[in-house]
């Protein structure tokens, strides 16, 4: 019986194809939102999660400032130095490397070509610390980083930027009057979590950079340090431990807050992504509403519909019609009605999400159980709200409907 | 339920029908009684608003009677649900209306298959039975032909044949010719006839016109709610 309701719907869907498609819209949208703003949720979340795995999972950042919220710091704060990093190194048995970096934006030249980067001072554990793979060349080592030595390595950004095709291993660069020998090229990382260009970067000896690059009154200045966490140890404990040798070293009082902050990349990856949550869950909300929207859509046509088929039913009853058998094929029929809708938004979404995620730039997840889901939710919708007028239709009394004009 | 051969197949037992309540009250049906045997060919007869079709729609098992009793194969429809009574039309009656009733959009098979479909048959026997009917009618190569593309007269055969193709017990038929002209009407009378004495359907026809009463073997004839003569000298005895 429920197959031959099927066919019924199914058939009186194709008589009314143009209806019945524009019936669903409200479910059609309602769907294709849903499943676009979880995909698109999703691509974020991959995308903010390889991010963060791409600095180091077991990265301790520690900034000045009070952190107000992810990477953000906020009113003056003292600088770290040098001995900071000794301290932490020396205290800290966790912490299995340690970096520091300064940085200031420069106009960098070479030959004719030149671009706007900032140019990083930082130690010869950078790479270890960062997770940095080099694309050629070297990174600078202990030797060069005690003499000053003017040397420096390129991200991919600036490297395009300054050499189109020819290596720049050698090659000097110059910024801020000072010319600077490439020794090496690092590997692309793309986009950081917060969206700024990882490769646009010169890196070069702290020392060097304190010397000649850094301004006058910020000569000693350390900007941020980097601390990797040695295998099998909690990144938590060790963030705790630096503040409290932090707090120590700068002799705070038990009532004076931090003037500065450590964090580790877990929890920039959980700030990120619980921002992403509530954006999804927020557009969610909205998609729901649309859905509502069809659902009403639906209940309206089908009332239309049982109207307009009133000697139909009256006829079906007459022949021996159960009013359950009519109940039920005018819920198939309003339940075929939103599946139909759902499965439209659901080839709709995949479009829609697979464009959106290509000009974004961000990677195609596809999530199976959401398109489930959303299809069971349309047609759920249609049981909902085609019960409603199917009941009027079962209830009909034969002799009344087939009278009916 | 056991078909009682021995029985009438019809037996109304002091049928009233009232429609409305209080002031606007009306009674339809005053107190009818009358037996039809199986086999018979009955044509109803009498003016409008006498009460022909309040007598059909409960023989058909549509409605109830407001009191009296009505015996179905010696069952008391009367006391029956709404959906024992849907089953009663399913399995043992066929519809003929003025109107014709078909199914808009829908080929003259798929409307022809729709009683089958109840029933819960095959496809392929639905289809097989359909054809038949549609045979019987004199409708061959009209099956895929909808209600639209049909004359009034072939679509009151496709109404009939929807009507038999269950083989029902009894075929009830109010003013299946008026919405014809009179050569259709004659076609639609001698396929009744046919049914009636081939197939041994009892057909019970309500018509206002005197030639096509004419066809029937008897004929009640209603008068302000009540059977004011009946020709048939087989009476339901009392
Ligand atoms: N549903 C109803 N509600 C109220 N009155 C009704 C209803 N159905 C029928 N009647 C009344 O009952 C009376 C008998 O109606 P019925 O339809 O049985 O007449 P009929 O003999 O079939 O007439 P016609 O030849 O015009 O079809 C009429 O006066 C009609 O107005
Ligand atoms: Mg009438």
């Amino acid at each position: 019986m429920i197959w031959n309701a099927l066919l019924l719907a199914l058939r009186e869907i194709r008589r009314n194809l143009m209806r019945a498609s524009l019936t669903v819209l409200g479910i059609v949208i309602g769907v294709a939102a849903v499943i676009t703003m979880v995909t698109l949720g999703n691509g974020a979340t991959a995308q903010i999660t390889a991010q963060v795995s791409s600095l180091g999972s077991n990265l301790v950042i520690v900034r000045p400032g009070q952190r107000m919220s992810p990477g953000q710091a906020a009113g003056w704060a003292p600088a770290f130095k040098e001995d900071d990093l000794a301290a932490i190194l020396e205290a800290i048995p966790a912490v299995r490397s340690a970096t520091g970096t300064a940085q200031r934006g420069s106009s960098v030249s070479y030959l004719a070509e030149s671009t706007y980067t900032p140019v990083i001072g930082t130690t010869p554990s950078y790479p270890e610390v960062g997770n940095w793979a080099l694309a050629e060349g070297r990174f600078f080592h202990d030797g060069e980083q005690r003499a000053g030595r003017s040397v420096c390595v390129l991200g991919e950004s600036v490297r395009k930027a300054l050499f189109s095709g020819t290596s720049p291993v050698g090659e000097k660069i110059r910024f801020r009057g000072m010319s600077c020998e490439v020794i090496g090229v690092l590997a692309p990382k793309g986009q950081s979590a917060m969206g700024q260009d990882q490769d646009d970067v010169v890196l070069m000896p702290l020392k060097a950079y304190q010397r000649r690059v850094a301004g006058r009154r910020s000569r000693q200045d350390i900007g941020s340090l980097m601390l990797s966490v040695r295998d099998g140890m909690s990144t938590e404990k060790v963030v705790k431990e630096v503040s409290a040798l932090m707090r120590e070293r700068r002799a705070l009082a038990p009532n004076e807050s931090d003037n500065f902050s450590v964090f580790d990349t877990k929890q920039i990856a959980d700030a990120l992504s619980s921002t992403t949550r509530i954006l999804t869950a927020l557009l969610g909300a909205v998609a729901a509403v649309s859905l509502l929207v069809g659902g009403i859509g639906i209940m309206n046509i089908m009332l239309v519909s049982v109207t307009e088929r009133t000697r139909e039913i009256g006829t079906r009853l007459a022949i021996g019609a159960l009013e359950s058998e009519v109940l039920l094929q005018f819920l198939v029929e309003a339940v075929a009605l939103s599946s139909f809708g759902g499965l439209l938004g659901i080839a709709l979404a995949l479009i829609a999400s697979f464009g959106l995620t290509q000009a974004m730039n961000l990677p195609f997840v596809l999530d199976v159980e959401i398109m489930l889901l959303a299809f069971a939710v349309s047609a759920g919708i249609g049981v909902l709200f085609g019960f409603v007028p199917a009941r009027r239709a079962a209830r009909l009394d034969p002799i009344e409907a087939l009278r009916h004009e | 339920m056991s078909q009682r051969l021995d029985g009438p197949l019809i037996a109304l037992r002091g049928v009233t029908k009232t429609y409305g309540s209080g002031q606007a009250a009306f009674q339809a049906l005053k107190g009818v009684d009358f037996d039809i045997a199986a086999g018979e060919f009955v044509a109803v007869m009498g003016p409008s608003g006498s009460g022909k079709s309040t007598v059909m729609n409960i023989l058909g098992c549509l409605d109830v009677p407001s009191s009296g009793e009505y015996l179905f194969l010696g069952e008391h429809v009367e006391n029956l649900s709404r959906d024992q009574r849907a089953l009663l039309r399913r399995h043992y009656l066929g519809f003929v209306f003025q109107g014709f009733n078909l199914l808009a959009r829908t080929t003259a098979l798929e409307n022809v298959e729709l009683p089958l479909l109840y029933r819960g048959l095959p496809l392929a026997e639905r289809h097989a039975k359909a054809r038949a009917a549609l045979d019987l009618v004199g409708l061959t190569g009209w099956e895929h032909h909808t209600p639209a593309e049909l004359s009034g007269g072939q679509q009151q055969r496709v109404a009939i044949a929807r009507a038999i193709v269950t083989q029902p017990t009894l075929l009830l038929a109010d003013e299946p010719t008026g919405n014809l002209d009179s050569e259709r009407s004659v076609e639609i009378m001698q396929l009744l006839t046919g049914l009636n004495r081939e197939h041994g359907i009892t057909v019970l026809m309500v018509t206002h016109e005197p030639e096509m009463a004419a066809w029937a073997s008897r004929t009640l004839r209603f008068a302000d709610g009540v059977v004011g003569h009946d020709t048939s000298s087989f009476m339901g005895a009392d």
